[in-house]
């Protein structure tokens, strides 16, 4: 089974743990700066919105890399950047319409969010449930329940 | 480990900024934060400074874990002598600031003298730079962010400022970054005005990395976040209602200061509460309250964003107040609110955003309406020389006063004194509800007797947040207390300021300790400091800065005087409620206080208190 990071922006709160664990899972320090995933907080509607990469099936940043640093995990299905090969040309960074890999100015790499192997350290750090980790086919399932459960356990009216 | 290891000192006469290693020895001692940045302090500032002259300094301070994963690990203090008090000042904030200036590598900024003109200090990691801020002086915190975001390109970079309150040396001028978490008590603001001292913008790449065992670390924090998630208070009352939680709750046992403390009961609480806040509104339907918010790297999320009721008179014509945004906690609504009889929840958010956005304390400015009222309801004061009636429950007068005071119009210059000058002006000092000549917060010592020798003997003026004894006497947290017993009250108050300052020093939020004890927090500097951080170790430092704050004030000239509450606590006995009929038992508690805390009758740390505290 396939699993992806899921986000429900409705139940962040911007406490940033999710890029404190990204950043020590990836450097081995606290550092928001250098994590692949960001939390934006829109200051005049009170929304707190993490994002990542969603690892596109026909992924445009692989597909641009002239070295064919980007490469996919078998097991998990994240594209991952291959450091040795990265040459730092950033065609990758202009090909992704979402933003999510980005140039780092002091390994002059790209970093983007690999899953961490299988077990995103986003989603365990994460402390209402913003971020999870779960069946790709199955993301719209809690959704689909609490309207089922209107539709379904509504007072009847016979 | 788990600190920076450097700090920066920047000369403000000077216009020199000079990095230097941290005193190691004194970070181990009083770990950080509040502890290590009053260290600093009381080694360099001479205790009988005018606290608005260049003589004195202005600190900066994180601790050891902030800017970690620890929860609520994104604390920081400023720290100076206090204008409005005279005290040691050190107040605490949250947001995101404290962070960044951690992850840029500092624990820690003194500022001394006096620049010639406005200017701001810009960090990006290593490199610091003072900066011209004429164009932002007489600016609010607000535009001041967004301006030095701007100026710099950098969408990220964190900002912690005065405004217009502090450049006008309001002396309950508060330190706010991130638009609306602020270092918010003793007129810290002032000093950075008196200094010419805008704002300090921080950008911050580098991270935090020296912990010492980071498996163990992430390991403890870990489990230490699950307790908090699983508390009543800290898992469910406090991100869904807030601080808020406590009004009608203070208010039922008759502890809830109202009208200038004439009062222990609000007939209007229910009205500014955490549940009015979160009830839609018969006006336009909507809902005040928005939804909860974290600080940074905490697992609670308290934090409150509303949206005011666009109709409201207050915002008429005014848009920029019409968005989401930073909303009341219980301090504030209480001080805008109960302390001046005002229900009109609109009203207290109004002057709630222009406190964040002016940079000034709402507890002071709002207890201080709260005396203004009075007189203008004995006729001391008039409607000529304040520019409105203001009887109590005027909610005109309140957006009125909030709007005058920190740009220091008319009348607004003399309620920016705070409640005990302005009251000694017009010749009624007993009206003033202040120790040390700091405003209490929203808890009346006549029902809640701890709280009551929590305030007189705090060592920044009257404060809830240095011995929250209220968690014990209301919550039963961690044992439940008579309210309103005296006896046992020293004792309990000692401990409460003791761990407080332990828990201050570390780099996290004081809210942890509603789930947590120092049990919790020794494990989790261990793993990221060191192992000398037994529970033993942390009561011990507790201690020993509570007594170094004690003798900083000792030397600036206060003595058990100092330590009194006003007439009206002592002498007019609660009207109604549980607490009817009761007043503040200070005299059986403050020698008892003394006696335990190890100091002389005349309130000094004896010789054999310093020497076992290694003072």
């Amino acid at each position: 089974m396939q699993k992806v990071l899921h986000i429900n922006a409705d139940k962040c709160t911007g406490c940033l743990q999710c890029e404190m664990a990204c950043s020590f899972e990836n450097y081995g320090i606290f550092a928001t700066a250098k994590s692949r995933i960001k939390v934006f907080d829109f200051h005049h509607t009170g929304k707190k919105v993490p994002y990542t990469c969603t690892q596109c099936d026909e992924a445009w940043c692989l597909h641009a890399c002239p070295v064919e640093a980007i490469t996919v995990d078998k097991a998990t299905g994240a594209k991952v950047v291959n450091d040795s090969t990265c040459v730092g040309c950033k065609v990758c960074t202009i090909a992704c319409p979402f933003g999510t890999i980005n140039y780092v100015q002091e390994t002059g790499k790209v970093q983007k969010c690999d899953l961490c192997g299988g077990d995103p350290a986003c989603a365990t750090a994460c402390p209402t449930g913003a971020i999870t980790f779960i069946d790709a086919n199955w993301t719209g399932l809690g959704r689909m329940e609490a309207w089922a459960d209107k539709l379904g356990n509504q007072p009847s009216a016979a | 480990m788990a600190w920076a290891g450097k700090i920066l000192r920047v000369d403000l006469t000077k216009g020199t900024v000079t990095p230097e290693p941290l005193k190691m020895d004194w970070a181990r001692d009083y770990v950080g934060s509040r502890g290590l940045g009053s260290k600093y302090l009381v080694e360099e500032v001479d205790a009988k400074v005018d606290p608005l002259s260049p003589q004195n300094k202005l600190i900066w301070a994180t601790g050891p874990l902030t800017g970690t994963m620890a929860s609520t690990g994104g604390r920081y203090t400023v720290i100076t002598k206090g204008p409005l008090t005279g005290a040691i000042a050190c107040s605490n904030s949250g947001g995101y600031w404290g962070a960044e200036l951690k992850m840029a590598g500092w624990d820690m900024i003194i500022f001394e003298g006096k620049s010639p003109k406005p200017v701001y200090l810009y960090i990006n990691d290593d490199t610091a730079e003072l900066r011209d801020a004429g164009h932002l002086w007489g600016q609010s915190v607000w535009y001041t962010e967004e301006a030095l975001k701007k100026a710099h390109q950098d969408p990220l970079l964190r900002i912690s400022s005065i405004g217009q309150a502090g450049e006008n040396q309001v002396l309950f001028a508060a330190v706010v970054n991130d638009l609306h978490r602020a270092a918010g008590r003793s007129g810290v603001g002032a000093v950075a005005g008196s200094k010419n001292l805008k704002a300090i913008a921080v950008r911050g790449t580098k991270g935090v990395g020296n912990i010492r065992d980071p498996k163990a670390f992430m390991q403890v924090t870990f489990e230490k976040k699950k307790i908090l998630h699983d508390n009543a208070v800290t898992g469910q009352g406090l991100p869904t209602y807030g601080t808020q939680v406590l009004m009608n709750v203070i208010n039922e046992m008759g502890a809830l200061p109202t009208r200038n403390h004439k009062d222990v009961q609000f007939e209007g609480a229910k009205d500014i509460s955490a549940e009015a806040m979160a009830t839609p509104r018969k006006t336009d339907g909507k809902k005040h309250l928005v939804t909860n918010q974290a600080c940074f790297g905490c697992t609670i999320a308290c934090g409150r964003i509303s949206k005011m009721d666009e109709g409201h008179f207050t915002i008429e014509n005014k848009p920029q107040y019409r968005g989401a945004n930073g909303g009341l906690e219980y301090e504030a609504a209480w001080a805008l609110g109960a302390a001046n009889g005002v229900n009109d929840l609109e009203a207290l958010q109004y002057a709630n955003l222009l406190c964040n956005e002016y940079g000034m304390d709402p507890i002071s400015f709002g207890a201080t309406v709260g005396a203004v009222m009075e007189l203008y309801e004995m006729g001391v004061l008039k409607k000529e020389q304040l520019g409105i009636e203001a009887p109590f429950g005027s909610a005109k007068a309140l957006a009125h006063f909030a709007e005058i005071t920190a740009r220091g119009e008319g009348f607004g210059k003399e309620i920016g004194q705070g409640s005990k000058r302005l009251t000694a002006k017009y010749g009624h000092p007993d009206l003033s509800m202040s120790v040390k000549g700091q405003e209490f917060p929203a808890y009346d010592g006549r029902g809640i007797q701890g709280i009551g020798l929590a305030y007189a003997t705090s060592n920044r003026g009257a404060c809830h947040l240095r011995g929250y004894t209220v968690a014990s006497e209301v919550l039963g947290i961690p044992v439940k207390t008579d309210p309103l017993e005296s006896e046992g009250k020293p004792e309990l108050v000692k401990a409460f300021q003791d761990a407080t300052a332990a828990f201050d020093s570390s780099g996290l939020c004081i809210f942890t300790t509603f789930a947590w004890s120092l049990p919790d927090l020794a494990p989790q500097l261990q793993a990221a400091c060191d192992d000398a951080y037994t529970v033993e170790e942390l009561s011990k430092i507790g201690e020993r800065i509570w007594n170094m704050e004690r003798e900083f004030n000792n030397r600036a000239g206060m003595t058990p005087k100092d330590d009194q509450l006003p007439k009206r606590l002592l002498t007019e006995a609660a009207k109604t409620g549980p607490a009817k009929g009761k007043v503040n038992e200070l005299a059986k508690m403050l020698p008892k206080y003394y006696e335990v805390r190890g100091w002389d009758k005349e309130g000094r740390p004896t010789a054999e208190t310093k020497k076992r505290l290694g003072l």
